[in-house]
This record gives structure tokens, C-alpha cells and sequence, in this order.
């Protein structure tokens, strides 16, 4: 790979001041290296995270979830606090890649990455959650913007993300076999302002299925969803799955994370 | 050029102190300036598992991780857990068992095994299976290391009764 | 067996201690003092004219040293990478071999094709230089289908190979065949395609060059499965030093599966280099670069038709296949698809006429050559495809018709129509043991349960054979083969009564370090810790063929036992001089000479501190114990068997579970039965991999290889394979003297087709491998409607 400066601030008004324009931010590295490994980026510096105290907390206050930027899947799959109070996110996180890349990928670092495949995305959308950045906060229907873009301005980082603690969850992952991304995930809650049903991996972007959304709130049932089905227009086709194929899946896995949530 | 960046660390015990690139891949660390040619690499994409080693207790890619972000952390490869015995039991049964053949995935094998008994001193083979599920193996079609990490936990719960 | 050492016994591997600990030395290890690093410019282009390359901006980079173009490398006279088996058509004309430079000179052929080697201090000054060479290329349209290539109008890939046809070759009886169908009551016909896999070895490919100007001597360390034949063919062909000046050496090699047979342009270019700049020159493949650049296997587009009477007998098969053989011909590629293939078409089954029709053509793609069972996988796939679906045809249960039509356990030795004469074998034996061991007849009961879950569940079978043990001298010569395949050992005795064996096989993962060691505990007595399996140095090891196509106990060991057999005629002159017998007297059985009725008996370990202490010797005897065999293998062997893979799919989904694995194979005598069966569920990995998961697809537009990371090949992985049920037959084989078959690539022969079968069962229609889950998912629907 090319060669960068390499930083390690202590503390996030340092991390921010460090930010310019070819600069790239360091969490766990399980989707930077690879892109940089293969040439496809070439940052001038990196700015990591991980010395950054606090960052990694997890704390959950009875109706909310916080997790730090720099708290590792593992961390999140094998806290009992989040385990217990939103056992949808335990699970997911404990299915993103394998147990290497648990043991250094980030929330933070999957948000503010947005691959259109990654889990955390379905997550945040299908609870409705908040991200937090050194500068605001985004509702996480704002967040994810399009393929691999977020609403992040150029100095900010992402520095925890709060979710509520739903009535119900679930999320069901069909895998792309060989990387392990979903060709479709979807999470579905029962959140206090209505069911959400947040859809990855399908199209550019997380979104939400707001037919099935519909549908739910009326009965929450897997056999509500009967008929309804996602347009297979603006999902992603690749040599994995055709869009048909994944409005097909998102139907699927839709039925089956109600189920999983208990409906 | 980028200035060399001053990392301290423990690998397998020792302390090490070094200027390394900051580009210097932890494996490629391991491998080049240590000398410990145990660690593989398989593919630079992240995925195939040969590159994995012990960080802070954790398996990892050795591949995805920078030298300069092991700054005091600790580091532990097959040839650490050979040398403390950490790996022996698996290591025993892995021959018992015919669990390698060209041997290129073994060391990271043994890692991410030494990980699950540590987290699950029980596991079903599934379980086994699913945490191997970050090593590739080309040779063995694997079920000959899952039977070895099975009988491994098994003698370990045997022998603390 | 003897002892538990000896043969026949699951001996633990002696190599395994290097791997577990991390001191196994693979080649990118190794480093020579002073060495430079070198990285190859690839073709971005499928098709392309080099129009000009400017290496200006890259020369003056830091830490260059050199950079190397095709240009550069014609004008040193280097020889082009060779392909070793001449085949003739049809029409009587010599196969086509167009220029295969090592570098590109003025076009290239396939995305990944070499166009030039930076050679720096370091790795990454030599990439960063490769980046700052311009290249000015004139794109073509290429053409990445076999089928596409023959037609019409296609483009054509090398200006000497009108319609991109390398062969057009047959094998068989035409009018056989004819007659055959003119008579049959029944005709199943098949298209097929056996999909285009990339190898992937966990090691990637890596060189070494080092150059002695002293002795004027190359040293090359190469990731080589057969160090001897690089070392011929880099010398006798490429040219780049006598073999007597050339050393070779394949140190620990992590996998190969036929992808490290070949001589490859980079270790000829790191040997060439490091002689020009007298100065060690090392290269390691990315994973990206070994997609582009290894051999890749199969690509086969065939349709069979099968020729039945009215109670399903085979009265004749006729095949037309269309193989790719990538952009430029790999080593051994012409040999794959005609006498490593066709010749396997008659299967377990009598089939009395067969006709085989092969293209073999040219594409803008990589060199596909041999991988894991090399042609015979091809075989298998369509026999044993075809054969279930005439079951299908004629309503007639896939075992009743297999029975029906087996070479029976009595008619050895077997003469096929297609070349091959089967040795021994018991095929209904096989068959009924794999039935047993996969509990057939619970199937029904085990299928409705599925279906009380909404699951489909599928039940299949592929009896394979094999053509092994590669191969008989004069045979394959005959057949076009430019080399013997012959192999030598070399069993030499320490005074202090130690052996080394030296052997021309390579082990990389097939346990020979312990195999070859049972042979000599066993045969001459010599406790297993004291004999050490020394392979792959040229400067060290007699001349060898290698390892491949399951030859080494076969051929290799049969060797070993050829100089045992040396070593055991001399001994007894010693021993029967040390017990003052005559040496007609002597009996020798596992390391103890005796004198015949008497208990007067010396040991191996005497006999040998005689032989380099020779106070008490026969007078008219060389001393020294130290003795050399080559052996020439007869015939090939014949493993064969019957896999039975049972499988779950969702409909909703198209997700495929491979829920059960059984197989009964014979392959003879069973040298170290957990190392055979390690072969096994390697194999069937692969095979299942294969079935289920791998493809390597290339944009028919572009030309651009579109599976070329891990992110888009599908590796099988731990959670994605079952466990599996082995057990081995044997029929000895008569036609070596250790009666053993060989077993490295039966798994990947058998896989494929017994997976595809039990997919189809499941879901009612065919489908082409691989068997995603988007393609199971569509057949299951357009099947469900079907019936609806």
C-alpha cells in the first residue's frame, strides 16, 4: 500500500483537528486495509481512534443502548447488558464477518463506512437510532445517505450511537457466501413510534420498507406481508443476486425477522 | 518518505521495541522484523485467515492490523503458544488426528481454536465450525480439525474432573 | 501390517511438528542475502496491442534496480514457457502452440498478462515503480467463452490460430457409435458445463533467483510441485542455464492441487534476472495477481448423448466437448481435456462404443491447465450426470440402472474402448457399501420429514473412476507426451544404520515424509524416527517426475521399493558373508536376514555398519549400502468408487445444505489410512466447492475477471461442509508392488456429480454448477410451476 502519517491523538477534539482532506479515519481497519492493501485508497494520514479513552463504552440506562465509536463487535455480541436489553443487536453484531473481524471492526467505523451490505445499518435504522458526533446528532433515517456516503460533514466523527430499546426485534441476514456482507438483512422492530423495517445489502443504501411498515403496524404477522414485496427497480444486481432475486429475499427475510420478533 | 514511527510492544513475551513504517503490516512485522515466519500470509484482501494472531487475548488478522497500532498492546504467535505450551493440547491432537496436510492455515487454525476453547470450553462442532469460519483450509476439508478441537475440549473437561 | 509403524497403519505424520510450531519454511521465508524484490506490471486488458511502454519515469524511482520488458527478455534469447504433450487432430495436423512469452512483447492476451518486472530494494519500491510505467495499449474486443471462441466472427486471439483452435481431436469408434444409436431404444441427451475454477492454494506462487557468478551456477526457489521438470524445461526449453548449472530447489509448498506443476513466467523470469543483475531476486504473488496468473481448471461446455437399449444397457456414448484453454497453453494443457478426459468416458460401466470429439480453443483468459483430478473430474461430471438423468428417462432407480450396466468384480483385466484397460475393481461393492453407509433406504422417510418443514430434500450418486498413478513411459508417449513419467528413489543406509530416502515426488500436504518412511520401517526393519523423506532439491534428489495425478505411492513408492528390493539383494551377500552362509541361503523379511532353517539371523543395522565398515565383507562386493531404482509404471491405476451426497434445500430461498456425505472407494492397498482419508475430505471439499460455490467468471464484454478476490470467489469454509462418512474397499492393484491406486484427487473426480444429483433430486430440474442460490431458487420456482 502507499505510504500515510500515522497519528494517534487522545482525544476527540485532537482526532478532529487532525482531519484534512486525504486524511482517513482508523477504527478497526477491517474495510480500510483491504481497500488500501489493493491500492484502491491512498490517505495521506491516519488518524486512529483507539487511543482515544471512552470511546469504546457501552452503557445501557433502561430505555437506551449507547455504544461507543470504538466498540468492537465483539464487545457488543458479548455484552450482557445489551444482550438483555436489546438482544436483536447481541445477535447481530455477533454475525458480522467472522471472529477476527469481530475482535477489531467498530460500530463506529461500520457507520460512518455505510457499505451498503454491512448489518449495523439495518440496525440503526430499524431502531431508530441516533448517531453522535463530536459536532451533533443525526436520527439515523438521516444518516445514511447513499452508497458508501453518510450525512458526516467533513470535520466531524462519529463518536457513539444510542438506540432506543425496542418492544421487539429481530434481524435475519441472507449472506453473501463468499464475503459474508448481506446480499439482503433485514431488521425489524416494534419500536414506540410504530414497527420499522430497515432493509440492507438490497439496494445503494439501508432503507426502510415503509408498504411492510404499513402492514405491520395494522398486524404485527408474518402473514400480513403476504403480497407485499419491495420494487426490485433500484436494488443492486451483481454476480451474487439480481435485484429480482433480492426483492424476492427482502420478502423472505422480512417474514422470517417478524417471526424471530416474535410475531 | 514517512517518518518511522516508534512502537513498544510485547510479542510472545518479550518486549519489542522498534521504528517501523507506519504502513508495516503486523504480519508483515511479525514475519520481517522478528523473524517469526510462523504467522502466513494467504491473500491481502483480509479474508483468508493464514495472517492470524493473538492481540490483547483476541484473534486477529495480522494482515489488517498496523505495527504501529500495537503500541503496548501484546502480541502472541503460534510460536509464543508453542513456547509457553498455551497451544500443546491442540497441537497434540491436531497430529493425533491428521487435522493439517500442507500446513500454510495451521498456525492461524490453532489461534482461532485456542480462542473458542478459552470463550466456549464446550463448543458443538457447529459451534467449532462457525468459529473457524475466518480460516481457510484448502486441504482438509476441515472435518479432521474440528475433530480435533471436539476431542480437545473434551479431554480438557475430562481432565479437570 | 507389522507394526505400528509399518504399513497399513495410521501412522502420525513426522512432518507436522514443523507446521504447528511455525517453523515450516515456506517459500516466501526464505530470503538470500541481498535480495531484491521484484513486482510484475499486468495487463489491465483482456485483449490489447502494446503500442508503446515507457519505463522512463520508473527507473529513476527509488531503490530501482531494473526493469525487465518482453522486449528485454527476447533479446537474451529466452525461450517461451512450453507446453509438454503434442496432440493430433483430427485431420492429422499438429496441435497449435503459439508463442508464450514469459512478458507480453506486443500484445496481451488476458487481464493479468505480464507486461513488464520492476525489480527494487524493496517490495514496495518495485510496486511503487510499476505504477509509474506508461503503457500505451490499443484495446481489441476479446472473446472469454470457449463456445463463443470456435464460432464464427469470433475474435481471435493469436494471429497463427485460425478460429482460436488449438486441436480438433477424437478418440474412439465413430461408426461404432453410429450404429449404436441407430439400433438404440433410447437416446438421453445432455448439455453440461463444468465451470471454470481458479485453484487458490493458501500459499500463493513465489520465486527465488540467486545466482553464484563464481560457478556461474542459478539457484531457484520455486513454489513447484515437480523441481526436476522446472528444471528441464527452464533449461532445455527456456534456456536459461544447462540443468548442471541450474539447482532447483521446492521447499515446504503450502498446496497445489496441479496449480504448482507448471513453469510459470515469473520463476523463469526471477531465474533469468537474477543472473543478468548477479543478484537475488524475489517474487510472492498478491491473492489478486494469483486469480489472474495461476492456472485455472475445467471450463468444459459438452454435450454427451447416451444410447440405451430397452432395459437401460449403454449401448454407446458420444461426447463433444468444447475446452478452454485460456490465452496461451499452459504446460500440460493440451493433455487435460483429450487423454486425461476421454479416455475416463466408458466410467465404471461396458459401454461398448464410444466416440469422443474434442476442440480445444484459445480465449482471452488465463491458461487453463490441470487442477485436481485434471480432466477426469470432467469425465465423471458427464458420465455420471448423464447416467441419472437416463434413470430420469426411462423411470428406472439411478442404483438399478448403475448395477445394470457395472463392469462386473470377475472381467479384469477390463479393456475400455477408450484406450484404458481398468486393472481390478469392484464396483457393485462400492455401491452397496456407500448405500449402506448413507442409510438409502431411510431416504423416503428422511425426505418426508424435510418436507414437514418445508424443505426439499434430494439423495445422489456418482460412481466415479479414475485414470492414476500417471503413467506408463511409452504410453504416454505414444499418446504425445514429451516427457517419461517414470519415478526414481534413492534409499541410502547412514553407517550408524539411519536411511535417507531421497525421492523425486514433492510433498506439499500429502504426508510422504511419513508414507514413504512406513515403507522402509516396514520393509527393512528401520525404527520410523530413524528415516528421513528428502525431497525436493534438485542439487540433492535423483532426477523425478513430481507429484500429481495421485502418482506418488504408485509410482514413487514403487520406486522406493524397487531400491529396497536393491538394497535387500545386497544385504544378503553381506549377511549371508557375516553368517558365513551362502547367499542363496538367506531369507530377509522386514530388516532380519536369516539363514534358512536356522535361527541364525542378522539385522538391517548390521548389515549396513558392515557395508561402510568393511572388515568382514565378501572380497568381489562394493561397499556401501546406498542404492538408486527408477520405476516405470505399466499401466495407470484405477481408483474408483461411489460417493452419495444428500442434500437440503429451501425453496424459499434456494439455499442448498449439504446435510450427508458417504463414499466406499477402492484404492488398493492403504499405505496410512487417516492420511488417505484426510485426501478424501479434501477432495470431496473441493468438489463441493465446485458444485456449490467457486466460479471463476469473466465479463464476456471486458474480458475483466470479475470473481478476483475472496469477495467474490466462494471459498468452501468450515460452516459451509458437512462431515463425512469414508470407508475404503480394496482390490488390490496388480500392477505395482505396493497394490496401491493412489487417492489425492478421487474426492474432487467424484464431488461435483454426486452433489449436482442430489440438487436435482431434490428440486425436480437441472441446473449447471455452481448451484447458487439464485440459480436452485429460479429452477425450484420454474419446477414448482411446472407442476402446477
Amino acid at each position: 500500500m502507499y505510504e500515510f502519517n500515522y497519528h494517534r491523538p487522545g482525544s476527540v477534539d485532537e482526532a478532529v483537528g487532525l482531519i484534512s482532506e486525504d486524511a482517513k479515519i482508523l477504527a478497526g481497519g477491517q474495510s480500510l486495509l483491504p481497500t488500501m492493501k489493493l491500492r484502491l485508497a491512498q490517505p495521506s494520514d491516519m488518524i486512529d481512534l483507539a487511543g482515544i479513552p471512552g470511546l469504546s463504552d457501552i452503557s445501557v440506562d433502561g430505555s437506551t443502548v449507547t455504544i461507543g465509536a470504538t466498540a468492537t463487535h465483539a464487545s457488543v455480541a458479548a455484552s450482557s447488558a445489551v444482550a438483555g436489553a436489546i438482544p436483536a443487536l447481541a445477535k447481530l453484531a455477533s454475525g458480522i464477518g467472522d471472529a477476527q473481524v469481530r475482535n477489531m471492526g467498530t460500530m463506529g467505523g461500520s457507520v460512518a463506512n455505510a457499505d451498503p451490505a454491512a448489518d449495523y445499518p439495518a440496525a440503526l435504522v430499524g431502531l431508530g437510532a441516533t448517531v453522535h458526533t463530536n459536532s451533533r446528532t443525526v436520527a439515523a433515517d438521516d444518516f445514511f445517505t447513499g452508497i458508501f456516503e453518510t450525512d458526516l460533514a467533513e470535520n466531524e466523527i462519529v463518536t457513539k450511537v444510542s438506540f432506543p430499546v425496542p418492544q421487539a426485534a429481530a434481524y435475519v441476514k441472507f449472506a453473501n457466501p463468499a464475503s459474508r456482507y448481506a446480499i439482503v438483512g433485514v431488521f425489524v422492530a416494534k419500536t414506540a413510534d410504530g414497527v420499522r423495517v430497515a432493509v440492507t445489502g438490497a439496494g445503494g443504501s439501508v432503507f426502510r420498507a415503509s408498504d411492510m411498515e404499513a402492514a405491520l403496524n395494522g398486524n404485527f404477522s408474518a402473514s400480513s406481508l403476504d403480497g407485499i414485496a419491495v420494487a426490485s427497480d433500484d436494488l443492486n444486481s451483481d454476480l451474487h443476486a439480481s435485484a429480482d432475486y433480492r426483492a424476492h429475499l427482502v420478502s423472505v427475510m422480512a417474514k422470517r425477522a417478524v417471526q424471530a420478533a416474535g410475531g | 518518505m514517512t517518518a518511522p514511527i516508534i512502537v513498544t510492544l510485547t510479542v510472545n513475551g518479550e518486549p519489542v521495541n522498534r521504528a517501523v513504517e507506519p504502513r508495516l503490516t503486523l504480519a508483515d512485522f511479525l514475519r520481517d522484523e522478528l523473524g517469526l515466519k510462523g504467522t502466513h500470509v494467504g491473500c491481502e484482501h483480509g479474508v483468508c485467515g493464514a495472517c492470524t494472531v493473538h492481540l490483547n487475548g483476541a484473534t486477529v488478522r495480522g494482515c489488517l492490523t498496523f505495527a504501529v497500532q500495537c503500541e503496548g498492546a501484546e502480541v502472541e504467535t503460534v510460536e509464543g503458544g508453542t513456547d509457553s505450551g498455551r497451544l500443546k493440547d491442540l497441537q497434540d491432537e491436531f497430529v493425533a488426528r491428521n487435522a493439517l496436510q500442507c500446513g500454510y492455515c495451521t498456525p492461524g487454525m490453532l489461534l482461532s481454536a485456542a480462542e473458542l476453547l478459552e470463550q466456549n470450553p464446550a463448543p458443538s462442532r457447529d459451534e467449532i465450525r462457525e468459529h473457524l469460519s475466518g480460516n481457510y483450509c484448502r486441504c482438509t476439508g476441515y472435518q479432521a480439525i474440528v475433530d480435533a478441537i471436539e476431542t480437545t475440549a473434551r479431554k480438557r473437561v475430562e481432565l479437570e474432573r | 501390517m507389522t507394526s505400528e509403524t509399518g504399513v497399513g497403519a495410521s501412522v502420525k505424520r513426522k512432518e507436522d511438528k514443523r507446521f504447528l510450531t511455525g517453523k515450516g519454511r515456506y517459500l516466501d521465508d526464505i530470503n538470500r542475502p541481498g535480495q531484491a524484490y521484484g513486482a510484475f506490471l499486468r495487463s489491465p486488458h483482456a485483449f490489447a496491442k502494446i503500442k508503446s511502454i515507457d519505463t522512463a519515469a520508473a527507473s529513476a524511482a527509488p531503490g530501482v534496480v531494473a526493469i525487465y520488458t518482453g522486449a528485454d527478455v527476447a533479446a537474451d534469447g529466452v525461450g517461451g514457457l512450453i507446453c509438454g504433450w503434442a496432440i493430433t487432430s483430427k485431420d492429422g495436423e499438429p496441435h497449435k502452440a503459439p508463442a508464450h512469452p514469459a512478458i507480453a512483447v506486443d500484445t496481451v492476451r488476458h487481464v493479468g498478462d505480464q507486461v513488464a518486472f520492476v525489480i527494487a530494494d524493496t517490495l514496495a519500491q518495485a510496486k511503487d515503480a510499476a505504477e509509474l510505467i506508461e503503457v500505451d495499449y490499443e484495446e481489441m474486443t476479446p472473446v472469454v467463452d470457449g463456445a463463443a471462441a470456435v464460432a464464427a466472427g469470433a475474435p481471435q486471439v493469436h494471429d497463427d490460430v485460425p478460429g482460436n483452435l488449438c486441436y480438433d481431436w477424437e478418440l474412439g469408434d465413430q461408426a461404432a457409435v453410429d450404429a449404436a444409436f441407430a439400433s438404440a431404444a433410447h437416446v438421453t441427451t445432455l448439455d453440461i458445463y463444468n465451470n471454470r475454477l481458479v485453484p487458490n492454494a493458501m500459499e500463493p506462487r513465489a520465486a527465488i533467483g540467486d545466482y553464484d557468478s563464481g560457478n556461474d551456477e542459478i539457484l531457484l526457489y520455486t513454489t513447484s510441485q515437480n523441481p526436476h521438470v522446472a528444471r528441464l524445461v527452464l533449461s532445455a526449453f527456456v534456456g536459461i542455464a544447462p540443468e548442471h548449472k541450474l539447482r532447483v530447489i521446492a521447499p515446504d509448498v503450502g498446496g497445489g492441487f496441479g496449480s504448482k506443476i507448471f513453469i510459470y513466467a515469473e520463476e523463469t523470469i526471477c531465474a533469468w534476472a537474477a543472473k543478468k543483475l548477479d543478484r537475488a531476486v524475489k517474487w510472492t504473488a498478491e491473492r489478486s495477481e494469483s486469480f489472474l496468473s495461476d492456472a485455472h481448471g475445467r471450463d468444459h461446455h459438452t454435450t454427451a448423448e447416451l444410447a440405451m437399449d430397452a432395459n437401460g444397457k449403454f449401448l454407446g456414448l458420444r461426447v463433444n466437448t468444447i475446452a478452454n484453454m485460456g490465452a496461451y497453453l499452459s504446460t500440460f494443457a493440451t493433455s487435460v481435456p483429450s487423454y486425461l478426459y476421454a479416455t475416463l468416458l466408458a466410467g465404471q460401466y461396458t459401454t461398448p462404443a464410444i466416440y469422443a470429439n474434442v476442440k480445444a480453443v484459445f480465449t482471452n483468459t488465463a491458461p487453463v491447465d490441470a487442477y485436481r483430478g485434471a480432466g477426469r473430474p470432467e469425465a465423471t461430471y458427464v458420465v455420471e450426470r448423464i447416467v441419472e438423468r437416463a434413470a430420469r428417462d426411462l423411470g428406472i432407480s439411478p442404483v438399478e440402472l448403475r448395477k445394470r450396466n457395472f463392469i462386473a468384480p470377475d472381467a479384469y483385466p477390463y479393456e475400455t474402448p477408450v484406450i484404458m484397460t481398468y486393472d481390478s475393481g469392484n464396483y457393485p461393492l462400492n455401491l452397496d457399501t456407500a448405500l449402506k453407509l448413507i442409510d438409502y433406504d431411510g431416504f423416503a422417510a428422511r425426505r418426508a420429514e424435510s418436507e414437514s418443514r418445508g424443505k426439499k430434500r434430494g439423495i445422489g450418486l456418482s460412481s466415479f473412476i479414475e485414470a492414476c498413478g500417471i503413467a506408463p513411459s511409452a504410453a504416454v508417449g505414444s499418446l504425445g507426451a514429451g516427457v517419461g513419467l517414470w519415478e526414481s528413489a534413492q534409499v541410502r543406509f547412514n553407517p550408524t544404520g539411519g536411511v535417507t530416502v531421497f525421492t523425486g515426488s514433492h510433498s506439499h500436504g500429502q504426508g510422504h515424509e511419513t508414507t514413504f518412511a512406513q515403507l522402509i520401517s516396514e520393509h527393512l526393519g528401520v525404527p520410523i524416527e530413524n528415516v528421513e523423506v528428502s525431497h525436493g532439491d534438485t542439487g540433492k534428489v535423483p532426477f523425478g517426475m513430481g507429484t500429481y495425478g495421485s502418482r506418488s505411492l504408485a509410482v514413487g513408492g514403487s520406486a522406493i521399493m524397487r531400491a529396497v528390493d536393491k538394497i535387500v539383494e545386497k544385504g544378503k551377500k553381506v549377511a549371508a558373508h557375516l553368517m558365513e552362509a551362502s547367499a542363496e541361503d538367506i531369507e530377509h523379511a522386514n530388516g532380519v536376514f536369516k539363514v534358512a532353517g536356522t535361527d541364525k539371523q542378522v539385522t538391517m543395522a548390521e548389515v549396513a555398519f558392515a557395508a561402510y565398515v568393511p572388515h568382514n565383507y565378501p572380497p568381489d562386493l562394493e561397499p556401501g549400502m546406498d542404492e538408486t531404482a527408477f520405476y516405470d509404471p505399466t499401466n495407470f491405476t484405477f481408483p474408483a468408487g461411489t460417493h452419495i451426497a444428500e442434500v437440503e434445500v429451501d425453496p424459499d430461498t434456494g439455499a442448498v445444505e449439504v446435510v450427508d456425505w458417504a463414499a466406499s472407494d477402492d484404492f488398493g492397498n492403504v499405505i496410512n489410512p487417516m492420511i488417505v482419508e484426510g485426501q478424501i475430505h479434501g477432495g470431496v471439499a473441493q468438489g463441493i466447492g465446485q458444485a456449490l460455490l467457486e466460479n471463476a467468471v469473466y465479463d464476456p464484454d471486458t474480458g475483466q475477471l470479475l470473481s478476483g478476490s475472496y469477495m467474490d470467489y466462494t471459498m468452501p469454509r468450515a460452516d459451509d461442509l458437512p462431515s463425512f462418512k469414508i470407508e475404503t474397499t480394496n482390490t488390490p492393484c496388480p500392477g505395482n508392488p505396493l497394490g496401491v491406486k493412489g487417492c489425492g484427487e478421487a474426492g474432487a473426480i467424484a464431488a461435483p456429480a454426486a452433489l449436482m444429483n442430489a440438487i436435482t433430486d431434490a428440486i425436480g430440474v437441472e441446473i449447471d454448477m455452481p448451484a447458487t442460490r439464485e440459480k436452485v431458487w429460479r429452477a425450484a420456482q420454474s419446477a414448482q410451476q411446472a407442476a402446477e
